[in-house]
């Protein structure tokens, strides 16, 4: 193989996709899955059928309802959000004139976007995805092209299969080393974000790769790509393998028979050819990992369970932004985040709230019980995640211990205007934003791996998970 | 799209790093399935004295007698990082913001902007800073000139260079709608989709019952 025939995957992915070169270093790029959801996707729907512009191929479209749908049990239209119950009746209304697949409020298959998108077999190995949110990112798990884009751009895919691109550049980050128990992805997202900064990632399309990232399942890799955007890259995707083919085979919407054979070869090329270069490239080593929390309000505030908050910004960081993230979430420069004293407890978001999220948080709650004044909360991310977890008898294990049992949905992972945290609540959540006010006015999030969240439900303060199971 | 070409504005410092789209609009303030009505939410967490209130907080520079009229921001790194929400740019256009100065853009938010008309323009931090110093002392005297076609600002006698791929730049400069731009190409996307549908056919025959 000749130097210039060695191709990133990246690379492989966008020459697949290439229309046409443009004038001015933009591509058309072909797009095989739009996602929208009842949030910011009737917007789409509603500008395009005003501008009169019909969907190119509304069978390559999906709509759910997970980011304003309430989450209660018994739910139906109504939301506590103030307004809310429109954008859900608009949203069915425009999906149905428009033709395309929509997983509605009491759908068997209805759930987060991000997490129902793997589960049904939407995003494939080699496919662009697009999604007017910005954690699309999560389903380059799956070794597809995946990123959140805004309205006005869906707009663009929707009417005509396309989207116009500026070339990103391309990075590599490899994760090295066997991961220690109760070390997990989102620990790993967490490290590399406070290591190189939330906007370490800026204009680059991001492979994940390496041993350790290797060794994940496929649940954990889209924890792991989720939070590309964090990094302000504008996508994180994995080279498809045999997890993935095994993941993917039989469900909802994947091919079938000699096809799937033909797609599953075809798959088989989507890695990064021996030698092929790219434009940045860091090596992690997390074999002495610990547990990651979040200190303040920005991903990149983030450090080991068992550091100290640090004392001053990191280099590069403005001492400004770090003086603010402090007072908001009134910690201490040089003390240890471990035994704050917490007031809610939060298992969900499109990060992590898959089967096998839930199952390990599940591990260590039983026969355990929250802590007297901790609110906790737990929201599997997809109706089918729900289904499984309750046939395991999961629900029965978080509910004995004293968590609130949901609906799937995006629920308190953002504040909509409805349900919230309360102000200066500390919250500890599997999430992915730890912004002011992202779970509730002025409420103090830090973000966790599920680990985590349920020891320090436990203790009813900021707790080291390891501790626990031992 | 409104288009963009020269503008000379009352500019107003917000020079934090990481300025999110939560920020730029609250999620509470995205009331209806609608694209206008947000302006009166733009900022809202810090420019009001309670979270869901109207009454302005003096300290947020907005709010401040001397930035009447802002037309332009200066902000900080990674300026519209977070939700991919477009609701962000509607809100800062709807308020009268055209054009943004900051290190580095939100790659969905820059291209957000780009499609409704508000300018974003990369320069580095030390230039920020000092056209921010200009501003402070006179803010409706020292007004900041925005070029499109030149691909320069101008403040304080000083002319800053900056840099925009030609697409945005055409598009900003003839408020061109890109669906109307792509579908130009309509020939070329039927013979990709019609050669793709051979070579990967899972792509289009969509399974599930
Ligand atoms: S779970 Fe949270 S981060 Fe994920 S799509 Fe929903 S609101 Fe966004």
């Amino acid at each position: 193989m000749s130097a210039t025939a060695r191709s990133t995957l990246f690379e492989k992915l966008w020459r697949q996709h290439l229309v046409k070169e443009l004038p001015g270093g933009v591509a058309l790029i072909a797009i095989d899955r739009v996602f929208l959801h009842e949030r910011t996707g009737s917007i789409a729907l509603k500008s395009l059928r005003e501008a009169g512009r019909p969907i190119l191929d509304p069978s390559r479209v999906f709509c759910t309802m997970d980011h304003i749908v309430d989450t209660l049990p018994g739910r139906g239209d109504e939301t506590r959000m103030p307004g809310g119950k429109a954008f859900i009746v608009e949203t069915r209304e425009a999906a149905r004139a428009a033709g395309i697949h929509l997983f509605d409020v009491r759908d068997a298959d209805q759930g987060i976007v991000h997490v129902i998108s793997p589960e049904l077999g939407i995003v494939l190995p080699g496919t662009t995805i697009v999604c007017p949110d910005s954690h699309t990112c999560t389903q380059g798990a799956m070794g597809a092209f995946a990123w959140g884009i805004g309205s006005t751009e869906a707009e663009h895919a929707l009417a005509t299969g396309c989207l116009r691109l500026s070339k990103p550049k391309t990075m590599r980050v490899r994760f090295e080393g066997r991961l220690a128990p109760g070390v997990t992805a989102k620990d790993l997202s967490l490290l590399m974000i406070s290591r190189f900064g939330s906007a370490g990632g800026n204009g680059f399309a991001l492979e994940y790769a390496g041993s350790a990232v290797a060794a994940l399942d496929i649940e954990a890799r889209l924890t792991l790509c989720n939070m590309a955007t964090e990094f302000s890259a504008v996508t994180g995707f994995i080279a498809p393998d045999d997890k993935t083919f095994a993941y993917l085979k039989g469900r909802r919407f994947v091919p079938r028979g000699a096809e799937w054979e033909r797609a599953v070869a075809a798959w088989r090329d989507l890695r990064t050819d021996e030698g092929a270069v790219f434009d940045a490239e860091h090596v992690i080593d997390v074999g002495d990992l610990a547990p990651m929390i979040s200190w303040g309000t920005s991903p990149q505030h983030a450090i080991s369970i068992s550091e100290p908050v640090p004392m001053q910004a990191a280099s590069g960081a403005s001492a400004e932004a770090y003086a603010r993230a402090i007072e908001y979430m009134d910690v201490k420069p040089g003390a240890p985040l471990k035994g704050l004293k917490i007031d809610a407890a939060f298992v969900g978001s499109c990060t992590n709230s898959r089967l096998s999220d839930l199952r390990r948080a599940a591990a260590l709650l039983k026969g355990q019980h929250v802590a007297p004044g901790v609110r906790a909360i737990c929201v599997p991310g997809s109706t089918s995640v729900k289904r499984h977890a309750e046939a395991e008898g999961l629900d029965k294990i978080f509910k004995n211990a004293g968590f609130e049992w949901r609906e799937s949905g995006c629920s308190m992972c953002f504040f909509a205007g409805g349900e919230s945290f309360g102000p200066h609540e500390r919250v500890v959540s599997s999430t992915n934003r730890n912004f002011e006010s992202r779970q509730g006015p002025e409420t103090r999030t830090h973000i966790a791996s599920p680990e985590t969240v349920v020891a320090s439900a436990i203790a009813g303060q900021i707790a080291d998970a390891r501790e626990l199971a031992s | 799209m409104q288009a963009f070409n020269r503008l000379t504005a009352v500019t107003a410092p917000l020079i934090r790093a990481n300025i999110d789209t939560d920020a730029i609009i609250p999620s509470r303030e995205m009331k209806t399935v609608s694209k206008t009505g947000l302006a009166d939410g733009l900022f809202a967490g810090w420019r009001y004295t309670h979270i869901g209130g109207r009454e302005p907080n003096p300290e947020f520079v907005l709010n401040q007698a001397a930035y009447a009229g802002t037309q332009a921001l200066l902000g900080g790194d990674n300026f519209g990082c977070g939700s991919s929400r477009e609701h962000a740019v509607w809100a800062l256009a709807e308020y009268g913001i055209r054009a943004i100065i900051a290190p580095s853009f939100a790659p969905i938010f820059h291209s957000n902007c780009v499609r409704n008309g508000v300018l974003p323009v990369k320069l580095p931090a030390v230039d920020i800073a000092a056209i921010a110093a200009w501003v402070a002392d006179d803010p409706q005297q020292n007004r900041v000139s925005f070029d499109l076609p030149a691909q320069v600002v101008r403040a304080n006698d000083q002319t800053y260079h900056f840099d925009l791929a030609s697409e945005p730049k055409e598009m900003l400069l003839e408020g061109l709608d890109a669906i109307d731009l792509t579908q130009k190409h309509a020939a070329a996307i039927r013979a990709f989709h019609q050669a793709d549908k051979f070579a990967r056919p899972w792509i289009y025959d969509i399974g599930g019952p």
